[in-house]
């Protein structure tokens, strides 16, 4: 039985879809089902997922490439790899675009924390439960977030800008 | 009674022991640490977003850019996770070249970050060695790829240019010019007791933590997990090469400076092994034609005189070196939609002409299928790994990098809280941090 089949099993109701396109087993699923799937991939001795790869979102804003992800205009990524079995899993959960939050995996993997904090400082999601959800990469004062499709790519916001005098 | 309070310190962002632009702000008691917060971001050029902007094939120089010590590892990452998302295969000379092109690049990285931490240490004349062994290295890629740091070298389905004539000889002579270095500086630092000293049982980490914390390379394996993704998941040609994985025991500065100078030799090994088993080239015997300059070749074309150019060869401009059409097949996957053709073809017919523009003009370029894909590769700091989502268009929808030093300094903190001040300097030496990567 393959990864997908065996989450798919203990989860049934939470799938929304699963692929595995060029071998990369690939789980959709609701986000109120985050934590539970994920604590099963930790838990369960047949998945051991110890590592929490990485952590990204995509904005499917205009996806031009049809398959639109129906619950919403964000997808919150997650790469698990497993050192026991030397397996890996893709789980994606969509978020919509008026309430982007999804649950904190801080708890489970140490590695949650910095990742989400780079999710809510690209793409403006919060995570439910993080300890310290401030922004990584940009500075405070930043205005937006800067990997949202509808952010133009030439807008420059200068922390420290040249003094106007006059 | 006397009342002790803690004092906030600014370590950074432009600090001579920090490498690169990094801030850490520590809360200090005496000389204990009490607490740290990493500040990072003063080295990012929104690198994810540029790629969503270009042509797949244009985000290569951005990707030179992450982490600088080692260049040549994200060029190879990035195009084996276009090339899964094509679903085409290389040439096998082509994935020799890439992992000789790599596994330079890790001794170079690996020089760079052991070298740097004993210079801090005041040990220079050891930087000074190790960055002398890196220039024989740096000069291999040199030849190779007509730049040292910024070498946009790996082509989707291929490789820029084949090797050059004698690269083998001239690699095993520098080889040995390192090993040198490296039985030198393994004397000045191994048994020395002020060095020894400072890295045994300093910032230390436990396989347990290093795991949640996702880190991966050298880092962990100084923790004693042997997870190595050339060994794990090979890639390229990395199935056929015989090499160990150090690891440590402890997960203190002394076992990551054991781990990094052992993973050298088995680099340097395995560019050994690559040069003995690469496939020589599929060097085209029939070219009778006369050998002209590109430029001449251009200029017939242009009037029409293109019958002979069948078997001619063009000199080119140095940076195309070994691109032509004798090393073509070699180097080049056999797609058309992916490969620009041998310039023989885009100077001298309109077919290659078209070929050339179809996949360099916007709008036009490589069409991966709708899909995403995630590959990782063995980075000199842990599993660099590209995920990308492609619409169906010329361009990625999204490019994201895993840097492997990123989890590292997510984790610093735990390394330092509870040790001394003067032990942040080989921690974070030990760490490798690079700011291209991590900032991006």
């Amino acid at each position: 039985m393959t990864l997908l089949q065996t989450v798919q099993e203990q989860f049934p109701q939470d799938i929304i879809e699963t692929h595995d396109f060029r071998g990369d087993e690939t789980l959709i699923i609701r986000a109120s089902a985050l934590r539970a799937v994920a604590e099963f991939l930790k838990e369960m001795p047949r998945m051991d997922f110890n590592f929490l790869m990485d952590l990204t979102a995509v904005d499917y804003l205009s996806f031009a490439g049809g398959r639109l992800p129906k619950e919403g205009r964000f997808e919150v990524v997650y790469h698990f790899f497993s050192l026991k079995h030397n397996h890996r899993i893709r789980i994606k959960v969509p978020v919509d675009d008026k309430n982007p939050e999804v649950d904190s995996l801080c708890d489970l993997w140490a590695s949650a924390n910095w990742y989400e904090r780079e999710v809510w400082d690209m793409f403006g999601i919060r995570f439910r439960g993080h300890p310290n959800l401030k922004r990584i990469l940009m500075y405070e004062e930043f205005q937006g977030h800067a990997l949202r499709k509808d952010y133009p790519v030439n807008k420059r916001q200068p922390l420290i800008g040249p003094q106007t005098h006059d | 009674m006397t009342e002790t309070r803690s004092m906030l310190l600014n370590v950074g962002p432009s600090h001579p022991a920090m490498h690169g632009v990094i801030r850490l702000i520590m809360e200090v008691d005496g000389e204990k640490i009490k607490g740290v917060d990493v500040e990072m971001g003063y080295l990012h050029r929104a690198f994810e977003k540029m790629c969503e902007t270009m042509m797949y094939a244009q985000c290569f120089p951005y990707t030179d850019r992450l982490n600088y010590v080692s260049p040549l590892i994200n060029n190879v990452g990035f195009a084996l996770s276009v090339e899964k998302l094509l679903g085409i295969d290389i040439p096998v000379r082509a994935q020799y070249i890439r992992v000789i092109m790599s596994e330079i690049s890790r001794v170079t990285d690996h020089l760079t970050c052991i070298g740097a931490t004993a210079m801090e240490m005041g040990a220079l004349s050891v930087f000074l060695y190790m960055m002398k062994a890196r220039e024989y290295l740096y000069e291999l890629i040199e030849e190779i790829t007509g730049a040292r740091l910024t070498v946009s070298y790996v082509r989707i389905g291929g490789v820029k240019a084949d090797l050059t004539q004698g690269f083998a000889d001239k690699a095993l002579q520098k080889i040995a010019q390192v090993r040198r270095v490296l039985v030198e500086t393994d004397d000045l630092l191994t048994r020395n007791r002020i060095f020894f000293d400072r890295m045994k049982g300093v910032g230390k980490i436990s396989a347990q933590d290093a795991i949640s914390y996702g880190i991966t390379g050298p880092f962990l394996r100084s923790t004693g997990v042997s997870y190595d993704v050339r060994r794990a998941q090979p890639y390229l040609i990395y199935d056929r090469l015989d090499f160990e994985i150090p690891t440590g025991t402890q997960g203190d500065n002394l076992d990551r400076y054991f781990v990094r100078m052992a993973e050298m030799e088995q680099s340097l090994r395995m560019v050994e092994q690559c040069l003995a088993q690469i496939p020589q080239g599929d060097v085209n015997g029939d070219l009778t034609g006369c050998v002209i300059p590109a430029a001449q070749m251009v200029d017939r074309a242009k009037m029409g005189q293109t019958e002979e150019f069948i078997e001619d060869e063009v000199t080119t401009d140095p940076t195309l070196q070994g691109s032509t059409r004798k090393y073509y097949n070699a180097i080049n996957a056999p797609k058309k939609d992916v490969v620009l053709p041998a310039k023989e073809d885009t100077y001298g017919n309109i077919e290659g002409l078209m070929n050339h523009f179809k996949l360099v003009m916007y709008g036009h370029g490589i069409r991966p299928p709708v899909g995403e894909v995630y590959f990782p590769v063995e980075g000199a700091n842990g599993e660099l790994g590209f995920y990308i989502v492609s619409d169906g268009s010329d361009q990625p929808w999204r490019v994201r990098v895993h840097p492997p030093c990123f989890p590292i300094m997510a984790a610093l903190p735990k390394c330092l809280v509870g040790g001394m001040m003067a032990d942040l300097i080989p921690t974070f030496g030990s760490v490798n941090m690079i700011a291209g990567e991590l900032d991006r």
